[in-house]
């Protein structure tokens, strides 16, 4: 089977900034895709070069095996969902919708009926002789949707779609946007730097950094086994301790504290240990515990979301995070109190700098 | 209980009728800052229209003064007569053809313009108006020195072999000084207008099939409207009642409303009918305004 998109060695230069670095990427048919990162670190510029909208400097680039790398935009089956929607503020919903169908000669009333029916699909019936400017923002990201999907492109590239809509409405169209993807069964080649949308919603992301490409994997690998430092401290919160490896199961803290944990690094190689807030557990210091898996420290500071206590724990040399979820029976430390964290040894993972 | 005790403590600072009377000294200190204006207008646009209205009523005599008596429209049948209505529609199909010629050429540099760096924008802008710096008239008569006999232009058609052309004193010499003085008007409000419209519109719209010509119909030229009624009707009216320009290159064969109205003033003395023209392309004049406030406005 071939690749939706396949990407090779691409970089894309302007003027002197390299935006986008060698990156090689397959993106499979049906899949939902996504392209992860700070802004700035060449995640939209690849999403645009896919796009037609930007030539790449080096490499290639096919879509569905044909090689498209300077084909103009228009010549391309795929669509582009745009950050701020982009629609044509002169056009009703009906025209906006139509627009694509228009632009490539289909008859009028066969426009008509495809971009009514997709208008429906996107629960905006009622709505089509409305201007852009006479709806809301989510509203709005619908019409852009349809108007994409009215094509029946090979790949829907989406840049940030979200991201100008507010927390609650973006939950529910994160959920909408993936069941329209199965739905539909193309692959949505999805751009965003919120890493907690990425992981929602992907089968599959890539972490981008910089215009290179540090990881592409499913969310629970990106998550659970973070390619390097980047990757673990930009995909959700976590406690990054600096080492050194000692051999293939302990790593020596920058303080000398050695703890148990596996690697494949050849020994004496810099380091860091990744400890998710949520994977520790936080005790009153006389019990015992596991020297290797633990550290002793002092509650520092308490943040109290509702669902979890979040604990600032100091040690001498490093403070860490430690999230307890609000359970009954659950027992609270304050400011102060001495306390043990520990974890499970699978519960971390080992990251180089 | 509670909320009676605490609203004993609210003192009432805004009230309706405070508001009321602070809102009224407000647009009273708006009309004191108006007044030189209005002042100005009243006396040197209001009264003398009124005059030229009441003009164009009167009847001429004998001697070539104006009664003011005999109120009559003869002024107004008179524009039916052939001379006039040539004249007329010679002045508009020159107006309307420096307009569009000057929207031909004002349109694609003004979006070449708007998709530029802003710092090489701001110097090209100014390049735009620095024409403006010389005095129109002798601008005129430079265009006169260009297409006279033995003119740059006529050297540069003859070496070519293009043949000996003369351009003054004809309606293309008219044209072509119409479309150098009011092109700057054209390109500032297109400019305007496609200045303000959303780049990613356009990339929208390739991405959605769309080759060049199509995305300049759908999605450019409507979106920059406003722009193009309003660069017409600047560059427009002031064609349609040009007096300079007509005058100085296009000599005595191509008589336009602005130098026949002047004629009707100063040769034939015939204050009514002078009076009664300059109304009608004032009227025209108004019309259009009111069509650009009401349209293209907005974009200036």
């Amino acid at each position: 089977m071939t690749a939706a998109v396949e990407l090779r060695a691409i970089t894309k230069k302007f003027g002197d900034v390299i935006a986008v670095d060698s990156v090689d990427l397959t993106i499979e048919d049906g899949e939902f895709f996504s392209l992860l990162g700070p802004s700035g670190c060449g995640k939209t510029t690849t999403l645009r070069m896919i796009a037609g909208l930007e030539f790449p400097t080096e490499g290639s680039l096919s879509i569905f095996g044909e090689e498209v790398g300077t084909l103009a935009p228009n010549k391309r089956s795929v669509n582009t969902v745009f950050q701020n929607y982009a629609l044509f503020p002169h056009l009703t919903v009906l025209d906006n919708v139509g627009f694509g169908l228009k632009m490539q000669g289909v008859a009028k009333k066969e426009i008509k009926e495809r971009a009514m029916e997709m208008i429906e699909l996107v629960q905006l019936a009622g709505l089509e002789t409305r201007k852009p400017s006479q709806m809301s923002g989510g509203q709005q990201q619908r019409v852009a949707l349809a108007r994409a999907l009215v094509n029946q492109p090979k790949v829907l590239l989406l840049d940030e779609p979200l991201g100008a809509l507010d927390l609650k409405l973006r939950q529910e169209m994160q959920l909408e946007l993936k069941k329209l993807q199965r739905d539909v069964g193309i692959s949505f080649v999805f751009v965003t730097h919120d890493q907690e949308e990425a992981l929602t919603m992907s089968d599959r992301i890539a972490v981008m950094h910089e215009g290179k490409l540090l990881q592409v994997a499913s969310p629970e690998e990106i998550y659970e086994s973070p390619a390097n430092r980047f990757v673990a401290d930009f995909i959700g919160r976590t406690n990054l301790l600096d080492g050194t490896t000692s051999n293939s199961e302990t790593v020596i803290l920058s303080n000398g504290t050695p703890i148990k944990a596996e690697n494949t690094f050849p020994e004496g190689t810099k380091v860091s240990i990744s400890i998710r807030p949520e994977r520790t557990k936080i005790t009153q210091r006389s019990e015992s515990s596991d020297s290797l898996s633990s550290i002793e420290g002092t509650v520092e500071t308490i943040t109290y979301l509702g669902n979890a206590r979040v604990y600032g724990v100091k040690f001498t040399w490093l403070s860490i995070e430690v999230r307890d979820e609000n359970r009954p029976g659950l027992e609270v430390f304050n400011v102060g109190d001495d306390v043990t964290v520990h974890w499970e040894h699978d519960a971390i993972s080992v990251v180089e700098d | 209980m509670r909320k009676r005790e605490s609203s004993e403590h609210v003192v009432e600072v805004a009230t309706p009728e405070f508001e009321k009377s602070a809102q009224k000294k407000e647009s009273r200190r708006g009309l004191l800052m108006a007044l030189p204006s209005y002042l100005y207008l009243i006396l040197f646009f209001v009264i003398p229209l009124g005059i030229v209205l009441i003009y164009s009523f009167a009847t001429r005599n004998r001697f070539g003064g104006t009664d003011l008596s005999g109120w009559n429209v003869e002024s107004y049948e008179r524009i039916a007569e052939p001379i006039v209505r040539t004249i007329l529609f010679r002045s508009l199909w020159l107006a309307i053809l420096t307009t569009v010629i000057c929207l031909v050429i004002a349109y694609p540099f003004a979006y070449y313009l708007s998709t530029r760096k802003p710092t090489i924008r701001n110097v090209m802008l100014v390049f735009v108006m620095i024409p403006f710096w010389t005095n129109f008239l002798v601008r005129n008569y430079a265009w006169r020195v260009i297409l006279g006999n033995d003119g740059p232009f006529t050297k540069v058609t003859e070496f070519f072999g293009l043949g000996t052309h003369e351009l003054l004193f004809s309606q293309k010499a008219v044209v072509l000084g119409l479309v150098y003085g009011y092109l700057p008007f054209m390109i500032l409000p297109l400019y305007a207008a496609i200045e303000r419209i959303d780049g990613q519109l356009l990339e929208a719209s390739r991405d959605l099939y769309g080759n060049g010509w199509q995305s300049f119909k759908n999605v450019l030229l409507p979106l920059s409207m406003p722009g193009v009624i309003a660069g017409s009707i600047l560059v427009f009216v002031p064609s349609l009642g040009a007096y300079v320009t007509p005058e100085i290159l296009g000599g005595a064969k191509t008589t336009l409303l602005g130098s026949y109205i002047v004629t009707q003033f100063l040769t034939a003395r015939n204050w009514p009918f002078g009076a009664a023209l300059s109304f009608v392309l004032m009227a025209v004049m108004l019309l259009m305004t009111i069509i650009y406030f009401r349209k293209g406005g907005r974009t200036l």
